[in-house]
């Protein structure tokens, strides 16, 4: 190889890191610094914002959590995620595994409908969620005397499970279409009902394309917005609905340091979470709809 | 007996999905198709129909017609800006000897795993005029540094959104991508190299046409995720401001059913949302098929 080639080589290497750099410190720069901004106390919002706190004014997140009542929604936040991820697998697997293991009358006909489902965005059908809902509510105020379909944890967890069953199905019966038919015949022989081989043989095998898809709807239940504004009108809400209201707030009120204590407490978990399972979760996109 | 006890395990197993399924899924789908035609205002039970009226009204709407205007903004930019750099960074990843390759990998896949409303909330310190980041830097950089609205300005608005969005899709198409192009063989690569092909010729004549089939399916999910996303993003950062502004499809539908509660007129636009997405992903399918090259 000659110099000149050498020397261009050389060049295109510095240009490519100085890209990748680049984008990863317009990621990690504001992350950080929503960090920074956590601690520091009011009156440094009002300087450089590029400065370091002063110190670690750890009031901030006590203000956010008892007086933005952050807290209660983060209780609220993890009640919703884990009664929808519940109910989701609970439906979505024996739902997957039959139509991807068993031939019956209608299979077709549910395979199209789920796979339209994919297609369905949330946020086109959030009015008329929220409009059955209060039709619902209304019945139920006829009839016992107080609306219980708005403003209620688990109905919010099971639109959420609901909205996400095609997407979930979609991937699971992917997976169990992969599986060699004789571990069912196997079972079978050994004396296995249905609902044994089902339980017993064919679930553990899936495993790791159940974990993928927990963890997957365990970010798009946590991070939801707008179903969470919409079917919890009251003063019962979730984190994300939390922090745009302490985000409005703030912008009257000044106080910063509580809506970055607030953006801390919605993130680390995901982060968190993220930091322990990120090979998973970056794999696991593959064994979606994209793979070739 | 046996093939009974078969039926009743499979609907059993299937009926609570299905049931779900129609009721928070299929019901409120065709409940918006339904209600586009009736004129239906307030939280009372009272509805007109009045056929396509709505949509009649809406081809008039000044607003609708900014929204529209907008949305299709959001889609090329985004699009076009996301889809090259993550389609080069996924190349550079896979294909060139990068230091710390698993780090930038792990970094930029991290907006995909937080909230939009988080996004929003970064965003909104990012671009705040005197004590935001941006400013502030310049200010630091530059004596005289005047401060840019980013959000305040009718004309920047909507690139200040659009830059948002693309921060936060890069990492996700990155590792789409990056999946696809492991993929190809090495030797297609190792017999370029020997008849002397540089890496960009190698990128355009391997690297693209063999994933071309991904990026297909991908513009799919860049248009409705655009529509999706820019919703999201413009409610919590700038609420379709400065003067309607950054108004955009679904933020103009949630608008009309809650503050000014016409559903009927809200549906409308969701039905046209619906419509004109569905043919933009058939067209741009279309006009983007290629021969499929097999390795």
């Amino acid at each position: 190889m000659n110099k000149r080639s050498c020397i261009r080589q050389r060049l295109s290497k510095i240009v490519i890191y100085i890209a990748l750099i680049s984008l990863a410190i317009s990621i990690l720069v504001p992350l950080f610094w929503v960090f920074t901004a956590s601690i520091k106390e009011n009156s440094e919002f009002y300087g450089n914002p590029w400065s370091l706190p002063k110190g670690f004014h750890w009031q901030n997140f006590v203000d956010a959590i008892q007086r933005a009542k952050m807290g209660e929604y983060f209780l609220n936040s993890v009640l919703v995620t884990f009664l929808a991820l519940a109910i989701l697998i609970l439906v979505s697997v024996p739902a997957a595994y039959v139509l991807a293991r068993h031939d019956f009358k209608g299979k077709k006909l549910f395979n199209i409908l789920f796979m339209g489902g994919l297609f369905i965005n949330v946020n086109y059908i959030v009015v008329p969620i929220f409009l059955m809902l209060l039709g619902w509510n209304r019945t139920a105020m006829g009839l016992i005397g107080r609306g219980i379909f708005l403003d209620n944890l688990f109905v919010l967890a099971v639109v959420y499970a609901a909205t996400n069953l095609p997407f979930t199905i979609y991937l699971l019966s992917n997976f169990f279409r992969t599986l060699s038919k004789s571990f069912e015949e196997a079972a079978s022989i050994d004396g296995a009902g249905y609902f044994r081989t089902m339980i017993s043989v064919m679930v553990p095998m899936a495993k790791p394309s159940i974990i993928t898809v927990i963890l997957f709807n365990f970010l798009a239940f946590w991070n939801e917005y707008i179903l969470a504004l919409t079917l919890l009108p009251g003063t019962n809400k979730t984190l994300p609905v939390g922090l745009v209201n302490l985000n409005q707030a703030q912008r009257g009120a000044a106080r910063y340091g509580q809506l970055y204590a607030g953006l801390v407490i919605v993130m680390l978990p995901t982060l968190f979470l993220y930091v322990l399972v990120q090979r998973k979760l970056t794999q696991g996109m593959t064994i979606g709809g994209v793979k070739e | 007996m046996k093939h009974k006890g078969l039926n009743l395990f499979i609907y059993t197993c299937l009926a609570p999905a299905v049931v779900l399924f129609s009721v928070f899924m299929i019901y409120p789908t065709l409940s918006v198709f339904r209600m586009s035609l009736y004129k239906w205002g307030g939280l009372s039970a009272k509805r007109t129909f009045v056929g396509f009226d709505n949509f009649k009204t809406l081809m008039g709407d000044r607003l609708f017609l900014k929204a529209f205007q907008n949305t299709i903004l959001v889609i090329t930019i985004v699009t076009i800006v996301t889809l090259t750099i993550a389609i080069l960074f996924a190349y550079i990843l896979v294909r060139e000897k990068i230091k710390g390759q698993n780090f930038f990998r792990i970094i930029f896949y991290i907006p995909n795993i937080l909230s939009i409303v988080v996004i929003s909330a970064i965003f909104s310190a990012i671009y705040a005029p005197s004590e935001g980041l941006i400013n502030g830097l310049f200010r630091m950089l530059i004596p005289n540094w005047e401060n840019i609205q980013f959000l305040g300005n009718q004309n920047i608005v909507m690139y200040s959104v659009i830059g948002a969005m693309i921060w936060q899709a890069i990492g996700y198409y990155m590792v789409i991508y990056m999946a696809s192009i492991s993929s190809i063989p090495l030797h297609l690569y190792e017999a370029a190299e020997i008849e002397g092909a540089n890496r960009i010729r190698q990128f355009f004549d391997i690297t693209l046409p063999l994933v071309w089939d991904t990026v297909r399916t991908t513009l799919t999910f860049f248009i409705i995720s655009s529509i999706n996303i820019s919703f999201l993003i413009t409610t919590v950062l700038t609420g379709g401001g400065p003067n309607g502004a950054s108004e955009v499809f679904l933020g103009y539908l949630y608008k009309q059913a809650y503050t000014n509660a016409s559903y009927g007129y809200g549906m409308a636009i969701g039905v046209v949302v619906f419509l004109f997405s569905f043919l933009l992903a058939a067209i741009v399918n279309r006009i983007t098929k290629r021969e499929v090259l097999q390795y």
